[in-house]
């Protein structure tokens, strides 16, 4: 018999709303699933057992009623504990949010609670989502249910963990330089981030602003879709909330992509790239290929600069996104004789390493006598990356890449070096600085047993065809190993 | 190019109370982050507009209507500390 | 040495919008501290700001009343400091492309007119409020700091002038003239003692015909007009005589203090002036295109430099004209008391005169008192009539604006109304006259002077009734 914890969410919601199962039962599965793997994994920083145990009987209710359901009543998901949940305790993995109990809920979690799903709890992730390992916690570093030596990737690494071994059947994370994909990449699951301004931001405590989005992390594709289409939609109360329509996430999934046009990076292949990964990427290619796609390399040049304007626009953001945390109003205070020592020792007691670095970082970029040596010159780069990725959309519909240059690396790997750490987004940075979708895809696993992800990129509101080459390289990858995590059975 | 950070200045403008240690190491790592950052510097920018912003949308408003506050008490309990409806912090030194 | 003085002010207002600049939470004063207050407004984690529609129309009323052009393009940016009473420890506001730009103002004083220009207008948020336990409730002595966060995220119009003032006169000129702006534009209720209206000023001195300019020193805490006044003279002084000791003005900010006069050193930030503005990631562009502009353009009411050029037609006075015109409650009452048929300078010589005298007297507006057009025509008549004396009217202006009645029953319940039909007189003077024969002699022999005397004596035996211009004819009758 299937254990409940291994269904994808829409089998979950089949089997949900044609009687097989409840909410409750189908929670139960994935608590034990939870209690079975959380010692080794620490993907949650925090299970809400009894809000969710509320949710999975509503959510019973209604479905039991006939009510008016939705694919995600019932579905239990977990929340990158960087999304504001009422009166359940949201710390972004700092210190300098212990305890916090926030007085509203993200958009995003409304939308979700809404929809009648379970919220499991909050999940591990670097500290305010700046890192790539989620080894940047103040609470305890995640680990890959492929290889608990090896780290989950990041920043939303406890949501990918936790999915992957099903400890939730999906889960929201934020990408900012690729904390969704490039972590599903190394989890062997699917991660996806959308057109900037197609989720509200509204409730996502903010690393950088015009990066951050807000996304799904599943096992499949369509459950992707499914998550996402609760997600989308104009937010009066996020101004950079896309006003227009939403597109159809669902029309293009079975339509393969014979006729497509798809572009191979050059500049995200060969040099940097894991030779394992390169060649799991380029099979794919070939099978697109043989699927119909009229597949070219294109060349983005200023992909080359992606990572440096990167690291210097999301630190300066940072710099005066975190300012708010000052022992004022909320979470850490340490004392001082003045408010102004008060402050300045709370944060330096407050903040982590990686994220004192970086506001360290950002507020040098920002101040006088450097912004446009910087951060005017990385907002100029941003302008060409965008015009490059306009003119690669005017001879491809999508292009695609490797997610991450290698597979999962081991903890403590590259905790010294914060530049080798950096290099793990290289692929995924050019669309946060774009504002374009990506998505990563589980594609097969390297010699050591780790998967590898591939990356479809496409233009602004281009997730009809994001999705359905998604669902194709999908189909042709036939992934459907699980974690060895995923199969110890608590039971036994 | 060569990166020099006055990294006390720095830290000071962030309000991070760093021992000396901290803030060598500190700059130590922010320099070669930033001597990679700099490369952005390489890439000829002439008369490219900067981008602040994936969307190019305008005009976000909200009309000038009244919505309902938060909860007082909810407010304050998560204040370290307070004094009555007040929060309460030590005195101010500095002119705004 | 003669030295000049270079002024600009920035001006803070403000705006009396329904809710906040950026959230829905209500602009209130003396709500209960924190109160009226959200995620937005108290920098929780994770929120988001919003702009207020109206606020930005307010802000391009402001810029059009200063005759600024209204930029196509603007942005808002992030002002970056720590200070306790700041949620967000940054400021949402404006700072290389701002809303309004280049306008300016005219004002006039007694060393002449002059064009003072506004080199910006931009929005912000406001800040919320600290109160400094012990030590007097001074900043940097007390024992502890309250917040109360009410009033952050309150809209907040700069108004930013060229260094074009050249005394303190002009400046307070200047600051009266915006403020008369921001007044008739009916965008903020500009209390300076609520805070709701704020003057800084940057003040420099130089040898008098240089061209290039002196270190500047800013000065804050200015909570009154008449305070912009004094302290700005108190600084031109000040830096005159550290000057001519041959020493070097310090660039610093400094805090006018009301009690004693002078003005003193703040403590500043030792990083003060970094501010790392950015492009604020949070909120989109503003564009405002033609449409918009003429739509907010053709709403605005008369500004006090066309109403001041009016009231200039009718007779006034420069500085009554330009008191008429920026103080809007005097000068609807005097139109309408004008259109009632009232003589324009008598009842703006009034109007600026003992009812202003009277309202600060009763620390009272216009609109709450008693007084209206048409019983100010109703008593300019009397006086026309012969029926008031100009003294008694006074009088009788009090009485109505403390709500004892119209001109008329105030008057008859004073016992004002003057006699001036000569059978009631006649007797009056002839009883002077004769107690007085020596003065009527020689008033009789030609000697003018004493006619004042003769007068002042019935308006005495009368208890002041007695129209004058009666008693004079009368007097000039009996001498023949």
């Amino acid at each position: 018999m299937t254990d409940l914890a291994d269904l994808t969410l829409s089998e979950a919601t089949s089997g949900l709303q044609g009687g097989e199962m409840t909410a409750v039962e189908l929670l139960e599965a994935v608590h034990r699933r939870a209690t079975m793997t959380e010692a080794q994994l620490h993907a949650y920083l925090n299970i809400d057992r009894p809000g969710a145990a509320r949710a999975a009987v509503a959510a019973d209710s209604a479905l039991g009623k006939g009510a008016a359901v939705s694919k995600l009543t019932g579905i239990p998901v977990a929340l990158k504990d960087n999304l504001v949940t009422r009166g359940l305790e949201t710390t972004c993995s700092s210190k300098i949010l212990a305890g916090y109990l926030p007085p509203y809920d993200a958009t995003v979690v409304g939308r979700l609670r809404e929809a009648g799903s379970v919220i499991v709890g909050k999940t591990n992730l670097d500290e305010f989502a700046m890192g790539s390992s989620t080894e940047n916690s103040a609470y305890g570093t995640s680990r890959n249910p492929w290889n608990p030596e090896r780290v989950p990737g990041g920043s939303s690494g406890g949501s990918a963990a936790a999915v992957a071994v099903g400890s939730a059947l999906a889960a929201l994370g934020s990408d900012t330089g690729g904390s969704i994909r490039q972590p599903a990449s190394l989890c062997g699951i699917v991660g996806m981030k959308p057109t900037y301004g197609l989720v509200s931001r509204y409730g996502l405590i903010a690393f950088a602003s015009s990066l951050d989005q807000i996304g799904p992390l599943t096992r499949t594709v369509t459950d992707s879709v499914t998550v996402l289409e609760a997600l989308a939609g104009y937010d009066p109360a996020d101004s950079t909330s896309h006003p227009g329509a939403v597109p159809d996430f669902r029309a293009g999934l079975e339509r393969g992509v014979a006729g497509l046009r798809i572009g191979v990076v050059s500049e995200l292949s060969g040099e940097g790239i894991d030779p394992q990964v390169q060649a799991a990427v380029a099979r794919m290619v070939t099978s697109l290929e043989g699927e119909g796609a009229k597949v070219t390399e294109v060349s983005l040049p200023s992909f080359e600069y992606a990572l440096s304007a990167y690291y210097l626009i999301a630190p300066a953001e940072c710099s005066a996104n975190l300012a708010r945390f000052d022992g004022v109003r909320y979470g850490l205070r340490r004392d001082g004789d003045t408010v102004e020592e008060m402050m300045a020792n709370t944060r330096a007691e407050g903040f982590g390493p990686e994220v004192t670095r970086r506001i360290l970082l950002g507020t040098y970029a920002l101040s006088a006598g450097y912004y446009d040596a910087f951060y005017g010159q990385a907002q100029r780069v941003r302008t060409l990356i965008l015009n490059d990725f306009d003119s690669a959309y005017g001879q491809v519909d999508v292009l695609v890449s490797p997610t991450s240059p290698t597979t999962a690396f081991e903890v403590g790997a590259r905790a010294t070096d914060p530049l080798a750490m950096y290099m793990s987004d290289v692929c995924t940075i050019p669309s946060n600085l774009s504002g374009h979708p990506g998505i990563s895809v589980p594609v097969g696993l390297d010699d050591a047993g780790l998967p590898i992800g591939f990356q479809v990129m496409a233009p602004a509101l281009g997730e009809e065809v994001l999705f359905q080459v998604a669902a194709e390289v999908e189909r042709i990858a036939g992934f459907s190993e699980r974690p060895a995590l995923a199969n110890s059975r608590a039971d036994i | 190019m060569p990166i020099d950070i006055d990294i006390a200045k720095v830290a000071r403008l962030a309000r991070l109370a760093l021992s000396d240690e901290e803030l060598d190491l500190y700059r130590a790592q922010c320099e070669v982050v930033l001597e990679h950052a700099a490369l952005v510097q390489a890439l000829p920018t002439e008369g490219v507009e900067p981008t602040s912003h994936p969307l190019r949308r305008t005009n976000a408003f909200r009309e000038d209507v009244v919505t309902e506050c938060l909860d007082t008490e909810e407010v304050l309990a998560q204040a370290p500390d307070r004094d009555g409806n007040y929060f309460r912090v030590p005195p101010i030194l500095e002119e705004p | 040495m003669k030295f000049e003085p270079v002024i600009g002010i920035e001006t803070h207002v403000e705006l009396t919008t329904a809710s906040k600049m950026f959230c829905g939470c209500p602009v209130e004063f003396g709500a209960p501290p924190n109160t009226n207050v959200c995620p937005v407004c108290l920098g929780l984690p994770g929120a988001l700001p919003v702009v207020n529609h109206t606020a930005v129309e307010y802000a391009m009323k402001i810029g059009l009343g200063l005759q600024c052009e209204i930029a196509p393009h603007s942005v808002f940016s992030r002002k970056n400091y720590f200070y306790p009473d700041m949620p967000k420890n940054y400021q949402i506001s404006q700072y290389d492309l701002p809303l309004c730009i280049d306008g300016y103002i005219d004002i006039e004083t007694d060393e002449g007119s002059a064009r003072v220009g506004i080199t910006r207008v931009h929005m912000e948020e406001d800040t919320g409020k600290s109160t400094h336990l012990g030590a007097g409730g001074r900043i940097g002595a007390g024992s502890q700091t309250l917040l109360d966060f009410n009033r952050a995220g309150v809209p907040l119009m700069e108004i930013v002038s060229e260094p074009d003032l050249r005394s303190a006169v002009q400046a307070r000129a200047y600051a009266e003239e915006v403020r008369g702006v921001v007044k008739r534009l009916g965008v903020s209720d500009v209390k300076l003692e609520e805070g709701s209206m704020r003057f800084d000023a940057n003040i420099s001195l130089r040898p008098e015909g240089a061209s290039t300019f002196g270190t500047k020193v800013e000065v804050k805490n200015m909570n009154s007009l008449r305070s912009v006044q004094r302290a700005l003279e108190y600084e031109i002084k000040r830096q005159a005589a550290v000057l001519e000791a041959g020493e070097e003005v310090v660039q610093e900010t400094r805090h006018w203090n009301e009690e004693d006069g002078t003005t003193a050193a703040m403590r500043s930030k030792e990083e003060a002036f970094d501010y790392r503005y950015f492009p604020e990631p949070d909120l989109v562009p503003i564009a405002v295109d033609e449409a918009w502009r003429s739509e907010v353009a053709s709403g605005l009411p008369e500004l006090p430099a066309q109403a001041r050029e009016r009231y200039r037609a009718q007779g006034l006075e420069p500085t009554t004209a330009g008191l008429l015109s920026r103080e809007v409650d005097l000068g609807r009452v005097f139109e309408d008391a004008v259109g009632a048929g009232a003589d324009a300078r008598t009842v703006a010589n009034w109007l600026t005169g003992e009812v202003t005298a009277w309202l600060r007297k009763e620390s009272l507006l216009l609109p709450d008192s008693h007084l209206d057009g048409a019983a100010l025509a109703e008593l300019e008549a009397m006086v026309g009539a012969g029926d008031l004396s100009a003294t008694a009217a006074k009088d009788v202006l009090g009485g109505v604006l403390s709500g004892e009645g119209r001109p008329a029953e105030v008057a008859e319940s004073r016992d004002l109304i003057q006699v001036s039909d000569s059978a009631s007189l006649e007797p009056a003077v002839d009883a002077v006259l004769a107690a007085n024969s020596d003065a009527f002699e020689k008033l009789k022999s030609g000697d003018h002077k004493v006619m004042g005397f003769l007068i002042g004596q019935v308006m005495r035996s009368t208890g002041g009734k007695a129209d004058p211009a009666a008693v004079t004819r009368i007097i000039n009758e009996r001498a023949g």
